[in-house]
């Protein structure tokens, strides 16, 4: 963050968009669009309240629970939306199971429409052209760029979120977490194994 | 259009490379320009197809370039430029227009209920009955229009199957392009890498997209 460290230089150098962005907001408060307190708000819900916890807790729920699982898959948004989870780009779910037979990987390659309501907001390489550009048309390469290991015998699955469905990936469970609590198990989840870029184990 | 948002397939980038510990801005004006362009919502003045639209009009080289939260930003100065929100001359604050009358402003104790009011749901009542059914193979439509679409360059002219109904959505092609929702029905279509890569994909592996009737026809 350029304006969380204590420094004595002179400012000059900083990003112009700063100014910019100063500005605009200084413009549309001034115009009665919009209220400044709101927009501190926003980033500060963003920051603690929206993330990639509440995916792991629907995934925990998934793993433990297969009633809720087959909730999921029934109906994905009427089963994200009744534990809460139902914030903006969040408001059409389609939960996609990995198995031994198929890895599923999620992706927008037009823009960076990514489930908000439960992963949060969407790290920049998701939004990025590398990612975005590659995987469609290698998505091998795209694991192999996560040190993610999928067997040629396992077919990828990529979904291209091109409308408002939002796709949440349930990872496989891993071995090793037998007997494990779903407080236990979301502790493990991370947010790459619920995009569908990278897998979970657990040391044994 | 066929602008720099549309990246599906295009090579050349390198590797896809993960920040580790990635904090949520890289500045400040990141973070202001995400609240200014969630809260301006509360404004009514346009919808998030043509939010996208705004975005993907950025030149190619300058799409591909900048900060991700920059594209938003000016996409969202663009929106407000054309409808007279603001104005050019105002933004070096030199002069100031009156405002014009908008929908409404998102104050602070309203943020949390506006985040979770779903206020971005697409689904629409239907009139008539979905033309296809899962097990379908359609095949989409070729075209190139200069304005908004979600039909990407890559998925033109491919035959797939269709794997799911979603519903009955508004239609970002028309909502893009100011002509209302003019909602179709949404569904899930699963293309074979090989029929949009050709022989050298993994034969196992696919790609589905969520297209809307319009986009295809019956393979």
């Amino acid at each position: 963050m350029s304006g969380d460290h204590d420094h004595d230089h002179d400012h000059s150098h900083l990003d112009p968009m700063d100014a910019r962005v100063r500005a605009l907001e200084s413009l549309l408060a001034e115009k009665g669009y919009i209220e400044p307190t709101a927009l501190d708000e926003i980033v500060q819900i963003y920051e603690t309240r929206i993330g990639p916890r509440n995916g792991a807790h629907v995934v925990a729920k998934a793993w433990t629970e297969p009633d809720f699982a087959q909730a999921l898959k029934d109906d994905a948004t009427a089963a994200i939306h009744a534990l809460g989870y139902t914030s903006r780009q969040g408001e059409h779910m389609e939960a996609v199971f990995n198995s031994d037979s198929t890895h599923h990987m999620v992706v927008c390659t037009l823009c960076s429409c990514y489930p908000w309501s439960v992963l949060g907001l969407p790290p920049t390489w998701y939004k990025s052209p590398p990612y975005r550009a590659k995987a469609v048309i290698d998505p091998r390469g795209v694991l192999a760029d996560f040190g993610t290991v999928i067997g040629e015998d396992v077919a990828i699955e990529v979904h291209d979120s091109t409308a408002e469905t939002r796709y949440l990936v349930i990872p496989q469970r891993p071995a090793g977490t037998e007997g494990w609590s779903a407080e236990q198990l979301a502790a493990i989840v991370t947010r790459n194994s619920m995009i569908g870029t990278e897998t979970l184990a657990v040391q044994s | 259009m066929n602008g720099g948002q549309d990246l599906g397939g295009m090579q050349g980038f390198g590797p896809v490379v993960e920040e580790i510990n990635e904090p949520q801005y890289h500045a400040d004006w990141e973070a202001r320009a995400m609240a200014i362009v969630v809260a301006l919502g509360a404004c009514g003045q346009w919808n998030i197809d043509q939010s996208r639209h705004a975005r993907e009009t950025l030149p190619p080289a300058d799409y591909l370039s900048f900060p991700y939260y920059r594209i938003w930003f000016e996409g969202v100065q663009k929106l407000m430029l054309e409808r007279g929100m603001i104005h050019a001359e105002e933004l070096d604050g030199k002069l100031r227009h009156q405002p014009i009358a908008v929908k409404g402003r998102l104050e602070k104790e309203d943020v949390w209920t506006a985040l979770h009011a779903l206020g971005g749901a697409a689904e629409r009542p239907a009139d008539s009955k979905p033309a296809f059914a899962q097990g379908d193979a359609v095949t989409t439509i070729n075209i190139n229009p200069t304005t908004h679409t979600r039909l990407p360059r890559y998925a033109r002219g491919k035959t797939g199957t269709i794997t799911k109904v979603l519903g009955h959505h508004v239609f970002p092609d028309s909502a893009g392009n100011g002509l209302g929702d003019d909602p179709k029905w949404l569904y899930q279509v699963r293309f074979s890498a090989q029929e949009l890569w050709g022989e050298q994909a993994n034969p196992r592996d696919c790609v589905t997209l969520d297209l809307w009737e319009p986009h295809f026809v019956r393979a």
